[in-house]
């Protein structure tokens, strides 16, 4: 998991990427005039030129001509992004472009970027928003699947670590720590687009936000993890936050479902599962305490691969040397994994403080041979 | 760096777009190239800060060509078995090698492509000039004790490519040395040296890792005599004698593998030894004038050797301290032996007791490191600089002659033509 701060970014890119969105600024875009949204941001109004658009490809030509440095938003109806524009500085032009299906839309200005911003409801009409490949829609179709099941499984799992941790058995609770989140780390770029339920059990300490209290903000898995291995102690406020953990984890499992999934934000999902590895678990950081990083790493891969295989018809027939280079590159991964567990059905790790410094570069060359072809997975799946 | 000066979005376009870009670029930097002729014998000029420095030549640019001010030295790992991937990726290093040391940006350049795809090219040096980037690529020792027999390349192994010995006083860091490749990046602006190794390190994944780099500051010698000799760390100038560019005779004798040197495929090129040379500062600074002058057997203003008036006066050896720098290093010294040098200061913020962590990251190009370097060094080990100085970082590597043009590229003469 990243740090909170960046959380919201960070799940702004991924919901971006969820619904085949491209928040490009470059020049060059090729948007009719009856797609482009005029939007004039001052300091106290978000006026735009039109609020109904044709569905598809949109442009939003943003002019600030306010005071204040702004952002602007294209929101679902629940919040969720579609995508923004941050640093807006007065007086300047920028282009948002945008991907939508047909439906209701908020647009919001944020003057000083903060607070929820001054908004205007838009709505998307008639139209589709894209040529449809329909081995793509199964890919689509099968990996929502599979983030429901992964959610599904996960829960007895982690009801049972916080069954340990409210009996107050150390041990037992730290012995069911690592398996209760295989499910969410190989799906967790699906889990980070609601935006909420990332921080509440994936956060770590240093991941809160400014003003949070770690005393009484923190919560999830790490806290957990912090109880555990650090303290060696399970009090009164533990026991609560294994009670939290399952409520926050059962909301997932219900949302899960409904979560926007598109071919490129598959690709680009499995591309961050990558990042993450390489920013979080090659460096030890994430199971600072537990040091079960390893198990981790290998959900994340195994996320990340799940989403490829899916993808493969389709990127084998635009891309084949792209293919081969993954599946390559796959293998090699995985083999190296395999070189910290005792046998390949295994879950159980070596542990990482036990992994020396020229073993952790041979881990993070491995994951930066897979993340860069992988980084070109999603172009090789786009409809043309 | 330039941008491909037309923007679309669809995926056949871009695909057709390279030839175009580099008809563009070609003619691009037949302007800005003007006078610098390098990689051939002929004096390379050069002299504007912002040019490009052509990359096609018999040799390769970044040895003989003026010493630019900023460096990122990267040395590489190969981690791939299979041949035909890594010559395509020595091909593809060479295409990017060949557009941004023309002031170009990497393949379809840095935006304008296709939305849910990276960028091709990272964009931190778009707007910024050519800036006399070159970009030098070897081979070290470690890379045929490795891949000699996978590759097929063991028989081309040359003779002089073998891992330097221990000096006297080394204390090297294996983190810090050898490596499989190195590309040498030299530019006057230092985001387009970085720019350089990081596109390169990125086209390399998955078939070479990096093993270490070294960003350098200031060059500490200069191939082109007429200008100002910059100064060391310890504030002397240095390489007053070093070879210059246009000293064809020099070159050819001590710089450049000859034709009957073997093995073939090296001739035209050269040998470089980096070296991390770790100075220490604090004590240096304390150090009263007279020894730092007797240390090095030079004035510190004025640079002339001890006794004489000008920097640039014949120096007395035997009027030096037994030990002083210049007297040890002089080819006078080494039976003539004399090496092309090419260093920078580096200065990595500081150590964990609060001392700069600072120095020489010494480069010096040679016909053979036999006869050049290890003969040299080996006379230097009673230096009396060696108080101030200690060598961490070392790495030995054979320069292959220069990509002859467009169909040319990094390795051909090593790989065969056909490869």
């Amino acid at each position: 998991m990243r740090p909170a701060r960046l959380s919201a970014v960070a799940a702004a890119t991924t919901v971006a990427a969820l619904t085949a969105v491209t928040g490009c600024t470059e020049k060059g875009s090729s948007a009719g005039s009856d797609r482009v949204v005029e939007v004039t941001a001052t300091d106290d109004k978000c006026e735009v030129s039109k609020k109904e658009f044709p569905a598809g490809h949109i442009e939003l030509a943003v002019e600030n001509k306010g005071s204040k440095v702004t952002e602007v938003y294209v929101l679902f109806p629940d919040d969720r992004i579609v995508t923004e524009r941050e640093n807006i500085g007065p007086g300047t032009k920028q282009t948002v472009t945008a991907e939508v299906k047909a439906g209701e839309y908020t647009i919001a200005c944020k003057p000083g970027m903060k607070g929820d911003g001054i908004r205007q409801s838009v709505k998307a009409t008639g139209g589709s928003a894209a040529k449809r490949d329909p081995r793509l829609d199964k890919a689509v179709a099968a990996y929502r699947e599979y983030a429901q099941q992964q959610a599904d499984e996960t829960l007895p799992l982690a009801e049972k670590f916080a069954a340990a941790v409210k009996s107050g058995d150390v041990e037992a609770a730290k012995k069911a720590y690592a398996p209760s989140r295989l499910g969410w780390e190989r799906t967790e770029p699906v889990a980070e687009s609601f935006g909420d339920i990332d921080p509440k059990v994936d956060v770590r300490e240093d991941g809160l936000e400014d003003g949070q209290d770690p005393a009484t903000d923190w919560t999830g898995w790490h806290r957990l993890e912090k109880s555990l291995w650090k303290d060696k102690k399970i009090g009164d406020r533990e026991k609560e936050l294994a009670d939290q953990l399952i409520k926050d984890l059962k909301d997932w499992q219900n949302r899960v479902g409904k979560a926007e999934i598109t071919p490129t934000s598959m690709a680009n999902g499995a591309k961050e599962l990558l990042d993450e590895v390489a920013t979080g678990k090659v460096t030890g950081e994430e199971e600072r305490y537990s040091h079960t990083d390893l198990v981790d790493f290998k959900a994340n891969v195994e996320g990340a691969e799940k989403a490829y295989e899916l993808l493969k018809p389709v990127a084998q027939g635009n891309e084949p040397e792209l293919v081969t280079e993954l599946d390559k590159q796959f293998a090699a991964l995985d083999g190296l994994l395999d070189k910290y567990r005792a046998d390949k059905d295994s879950y159980e790790f070596t542990s990482y403080d036990k992994v020396g410094d020229a073993d952790r570069k041979q881990l993070s060359d491995g994951v930066n041979a897979l993340a860069e072809p992988l980084s070109k997975l999603a172009a090789a799946v786009v409809v043309k | 760096m330039t941008e491909p000066s037309e923007k679309t979005t669809s995926r056949r376009a871009l695909l057709g777009w390279g030839g175009a870009g580099l008809a563009l670029g070609a003619v691009a930097a037949g302007g800005a190239v003007a006078a610098t002729r390098a990689g051939d014998d002929a004096a390379p000029a050069g002299a504007d800060a912002g040019a490009a420095i052509p990359f096609h030549g018999k040799r390769q640019a970044g040895i003989a060509t003026p010493v630019q001010d900023r460096l990122h030295f990267a040395a590489f790992d190969v981690r791939t078995e299979d041949r035909d991937a890594f010559v395509r990726m020595l091909k593809e290093w060479t295409e990017a090698a060949r557009r941004m040391t023309a002031g170009h940006t990497v393949g379809d350049g840095a935006y304008g492509g296709l939305a849910e795809a990276p960028p091709d090219d990272t964009g931190e040096a778009l707007g910024l000039k050519p800036s006399r980037l070159t970009l030098t690529i070897g081979f070290g020792p470690s890379f045929f004790d490795r891949f000699g027999e996978k590759f097929g390349i063991a028989d081309a192994r040359p003779e002089a490519l073998t891992e330097l010995p221990q000096f006297a006083s080394d204390n090297l860091d294996r983190d810090r040395s050898g490596g499989d490749l190195c590309v040498q990046a030299c530019a006057d602006d230092p985001q387009v040296a970085v720019h350089a190794i990081r596109n390169l390190a990125r086209i390399g994944f998955g078939k070479v890792v990096v093993r270490w780099s070294q960003l350098g500051f200031g060059k500490t010698s200069s191939t082109t005599p007429d200008a100002q000799t910059p100064r060391n760390l310890f504030g002397f100038k240095d390489g007053t004698r070093n070879i210059a560019g246009t000293e064809t005779d020099r070159l050819d004798e001590f710089v450049w593998v000859g034709e009957k040197d073997g093995p073939d495929w090296m001739a035209g090129g050269s040998y470089l030894v980096a070296r991390r040379i770790r100075m220490h500062i604090e004590t240096w600074d304390r150090t009263s004038l007279q020894e730092q002058e007797d240390v090095f057997g030079r004035s510190k203003g004025e640079g002339a050797p001890v006794g004489r008036a000008k920097e640039r006066d014949k120096p007395f050896l035997k009027a030096m301290m037994p030990d002083a720098h210049v007297r040890l290093a002089h080819p006078d010294s080494n039976g003539g032996a004399t090496i092309l040098r090419r260093g920078y200061s580096f200065t990595d913020g500081t150590d964990g007791l609060g001392r700069l962590d600072a120095g020489l990251f010494f480069l010096a190009y040679q016909r053979d490191p036999r006869t050049g370097f290890i003969r040299i060094q080996r006379n230097l080990a009673k230096d009396a600089l060696n108080e101030y100085i200690q060598h961490v970082g070392s790495a030995l590597f054979a320069v292959p002659p220069g990509v002859r043009d467009k169909d040319d590229w990094w390795g051909s003469t090593l790989f065969g033509k056909e490869a």
